[in-house]
Formats: C-alpha cells, sequence, structure tokens
C-alpha cells in the first residue's frame, strides 16, 4: 500500500471523491431509466386489468385493448363520478391517479376503524379510479380495484362485473403475498374462473357474495352469491370474502353501482 | 492460464462460497422458491460481485485503511441500485418478485468477503475474474436449490408444469413445505453432506470428541 494514505487529508479526498463519482453514477442510472420503468408500471397495471376483465387477446397488445378502455375516477361518498372542478381541486389526473398514496394522503382519504374496517386496510381513498369498457353509450364492462388484508399481506385486485353491475366476469389479485400453495392459490386460475357469473348482490341490493368452506353445493338456491374457500386457507378465504363484500357494499362501491344500474352514464 | 482457471471454477465445488464457507444463505433462502427468480438473482449477484471487486482492484492502492469497508460498501451499494433500476426497467414482472432481495445484494456476505478477502491484494482483471467465479459458484447452487424446491413444491420447472398436481386435477400433491423458505436449509444441508461425500477434504476437523460409552455424571 502507498504510505500517507492515511492521512486526514487523504482520506477525506478519497472519501468525497468516491461519493461523488457513484452519486453521479447512480443519479444518471435512475433518471435514464425512469421512462422505461413507468412504462412498464403502466403496462403492468393495464394487463392486470385486462386479464381480470378478461380481455387479454394472444396477438394484439396491452396497448391496442387498452384504448377501448376508459378510466374515470368516482367519488366513493356520493358514488358519482369526480367533475372536472374536483379533480382539478385535487390534483388528480385520471391517468396518473395512484390509489396507493391517495389512502396515506390524510386529505385524500378518511381512516377506518374496528367494525368500520372489516377489510383491514385501515385508510380509505376519498376517490377511486375505474375503469369502463363502452359500447357506444352504455358501459359493456366495468372493472373496479378492490384490495383488503388476507392472513400474511394486503392482496390488491380487480373485479369485473357486466352491464347489470351484478353478474362477475372476472376476479384476480395482482400482488399478493399469501402462503405459497395455501393462500398464494387466490393465483390459481382455476379457482378464478369459478368467480365468473357469480352474483354480488341479493334482491335486497346487498353485497352478499362470500367464500363457503368446503365447496359450493350447486342445488342450493343460493349458490349464485357463493365461491368454493381456498382449502387450507381459512383467513385468506375470510379475507377475500371481506374485501369484495366490503369495496362493493356500501361504504365502496356500492352508491355508485346503484345509481348506474338506475340512471345510467352521466 | 491455469491460475485463471483455479480462480474462476475453484468456487464451484472445491471452495463453494454457499456450501464451504456458508457465506449468503439469507438471500439463498428467500429467493429460490422458483428457478426463474433464482437465474436473475444469481446473474444479479455475479454482476455486482465482479464489478464491485473489478473497481475496488482498480483503486485498492489509495484506499484508506481507516474507511476501507465503507469504500467497499460505497461501491457495492451505487452497482446494487444501478442492477435494480436496470431490473425495473428490462425485467419488471422478475423485479416485482425479488422485490427487496435485489437491494439485500448489498449485504450479501459474499459479496463483501471476495472484496476484503481477494480484490484489496490482488489486480483489476484477476478480481473481475474472482467475482465471476464466486458468482458462478453462488449460481450453481441457488439452482441446485431451486430445482428441487420448484419441482417438489409446485411440480414445476420454470414455471413449466413437470408433475400434474393435484389443484388441477392431476396426481402429485404438492409438498408446500418446499416453497417456505426454512426448506431451503434442509436442501443446503443435504447438498453440503453430499458434496463432502464426494470431496472428503472439505470435512472439518471435529472441535471435539464424546467419548465411548460416556454417561453425563455431572448432571446426576
Amino acid at each position: 500500500m502507498a504510505s500517507g494514505n492515511d492521512s486526514i487529508k487523504k482520506t477525506i479526498i478519497v472519501a468525497l471523491s468516491l461519493c461523488l463519482v457513484c452519486s453521479i453514477f447512480v443519479a444518471a442510472a435512475a433518471v435514464g431509466l425512469k421512462p422505461i420503468q413507468n412504462t412498464n408500471k403502466d403496462l403492468d397495471r393495464k394487463r392486470n386489468i385486462l386479464s381480470a376483465a378478461g380481455m387479454l387477446e394472444k396477438g394484439k397488445s396491452v396497448d391496442e385493448i387498452f384504448e377501448s378502455v376508459e378510466t374515470r375516477i368516482v367519488k366513493l361518498q356520493t358514488g358519482k363520478f369526480a367533475t372536472q372542478a374536483e379533480l382539478n381541486e385535487e390534483g388528480i389526473k385520471p391517468e396518473t391517479f395512484d390509489q396507493k398514496a391517495a389512502s396515506k394522503d390524510p386529505e385524500l382519504s378518511i381512516a377506518l376503524k374496528g367494525e368500520n374496517d372489516p377489510a383491514g386496510i385501515k385508510r380509505r381513498s376519498n376517490f377511486s379510479a375505474v375503469y369502463l369498457v363502452m359500447n357506444g353509450d352504455k358501459i359493456e364492462r366495468i372493472i373496479l380495484p378492490v384490495h383488503g388484508y388476507g392472513l400474511w399481506s394486503t392482496m390488491y385486485g380487480f373485479m369485473a362485473l357486466q352491464d347489470d353491475f351484478n353478474t362477475v366476469i372476472g376476479f384476480g389479485f395482482y400482488d399478493q403475498a399469501e402462503t405459497p400453495g395455501l393462500g398464494g392459490e387466490v393465483d390459481n386460475p382455476n379457482w378464478k374462473a369459478l368467480w365468473k357469473g357469480k352474483e354480488i348482490y341479493n334482491d335486497q341490493g346487498e353485497a352478499v357474495i362470500h367464500l363457503v368452506k368446503g365447496g359450493v353445493d350447486s342445488s342450493d338456491p343460493n349458490a349464485e352469491y357463493k365461491v368454493d374457500g381456498l382449502s387450507g386457507a381459512t383467513l385468506t378465504s375470510r379475507g377475500v370474502t371481506h374485501l369484495v363484500q366490503y369495496w362493493l357494499g356500501e361504504e365502496g362501491f356500492g352508491p355508485f353501482l346503484s345509481r348506474l344500474r338506475s340512471e345510467g352514464v352521466q | 492460464m491455469s491460475d485463471v482457471k483455479k480462480v474462476l471454477f475453484g468456487p464451484i465445488l472445491a471452495n463453494n462460497p454457499i456450501a464451504l464457507q456458508i457465506l449468503g444463505i439469507c438471500s439463498a433462502l428467500a429467493v429460490t422458491s422458483s428457478l426463474k427468480v433464482s437465474l436473475v438473482m444469481a446473474i444479479a449477484l455475479t454482476m455486482v460481485t465482479a464489478f464491485s471487486n473489478f473497481f475496488i482492484a482498480i483503486i485498492r492502492n489509495h484506499i484508506p485503511n481507516s474507511i476501507r469497508i465503507i469504500v467497499q460498501m460505497i461501491i457495492i451499494a451505487s452497482l446494487v441500485i444501478v442492477v435494480d433500476q436496470v431490473l425495473k426497467a428490462f425485467a419488471y414482472e422478475i423485479s416485482k418478485q425479488l422485490s427487496v432481495f435485489v437491494g439485500l445484494i448489498i449485504t450479501n456476505c459474499i459479496v463483501m468477503g471476495r472484496a476484503e478477502a481477494f480484490a484489496m491484494k490482488n489486480g483489476p482483471a484477476m478480481s473481475f475474474v474472482d467475482g465471476i467465479g464466486n458468482g458462478l459458484g453462488y449460481s450453481a447452487m441457488l439452482i441446485v436449490v431451486a430445482f428441487f424446491r420448484e419441482l417438489l413444491g409446485a411440480g414445476k420447472l420454470f414455471g413449466v408444469e413437470i408433475f400434474a398436481t393435484v389443484q388441477n386435477g392431476g396426481w402429485y400433491q404438492p409438498n408446500g413445505l418446499m416453497l417456505l423458505p426454512p426448506s431451503a436449509f434442509f436442501v443446503i444441508g443435504l447438498v453440503i453432506w453430499a458434496l463432502r461425500a464426494y470431496k472428503k477434504e472439505q470435512v472439518e476437523e471435529p472441535e471435539f470428541k464424546i467419548a465411548a460409552n460416556s454417561r453425563s455424571q455431572e448432571a446426576l
């Protein structure tokens, strides 16, 4: 080793110049790759939405299919689409709205406690994005983001409904960390396929769909409101029931969907 | 030339960082539940080890002894952040699965260990080769572990179904334990056993011997 390396002067010079070089290097990588990363994130979100709605097609790019999907922001409390004035006031843009971030912002969300928080999400954002597949003036499909706590993790997913705003087209999670092989089976395509054709609301308009232990008896008159639970994953199944009922119930998209049913899109 | 060969391939069997030195176990437990993720992790770690060795070897004669470890850490941390950013940009799906473990390469003992043990004393070219070699040793272990875990735990290899599982109407009842991190301990243990049965010189001297027919008199 060269002598004089341990002098205070040399130590400080080496430390400073190394920090400078490394920070330039790291900053360049982070800034330079940012656009590609954002495209990826966006593409991933779009793919998840389309996959829940069963709209992915081979040979067509995600962006191409997503052109037929319209992103709108809903004010959950009133069940109405947020007006342009409201969006401007909160600084929200439909294309870039980040619900996870909004749930943490005290000005954009409400705190939930105890009985008010069956899905275990702690805070709920006041606004939510919804994705509409339009056919002329009418909504053909609607895709709603949902999330809630399972056994280990908050599970994030999308629920796609038909134009009666009651029948499920598809349901799936894009982010979860439940036990692999047990609760992690929420990602199993066979299980996800069970949701198709199920109904959310009973005649009184309550969100009653839930998971049952031991499988659904098809002769049961209420079979359309029941989905097979995941074997060996009671708590994850309970979490799925709670989060679906919460988000489609009165506190979630309930008012919005019932308004759509009676008034259509406006 | 034989030197290069020894430095490059030695760490795979003769001096495996995981099996012999028992370094880098943490990430070997965490990411090996599927082959694809393990492979990406292995490549990422090999890159980081090779380049951190390279850069540290270049400036090794100017590193003050008192801040030696900090200097190594800065170089390693910078490289890891760059790798993380590159993965997010070009392999988004996999980077989501690896999540924090890419960041945790910083604390992987193999990277620091090679920087301290090899790169501080050797030239850049040789250090780079050493980094690749140790990366390969780590990779080999990771892939063996991931092979067994994915095959027995999910009936798949690289996500392609090998055994039809009961959930999908087949015959194979997957072993859920294999998908959980502790199972990697068992697999790594078995691999170390196999390796030491094959290469006897890796067996360590016992620290003490239990005498024949001894009874724990003191405890009575």
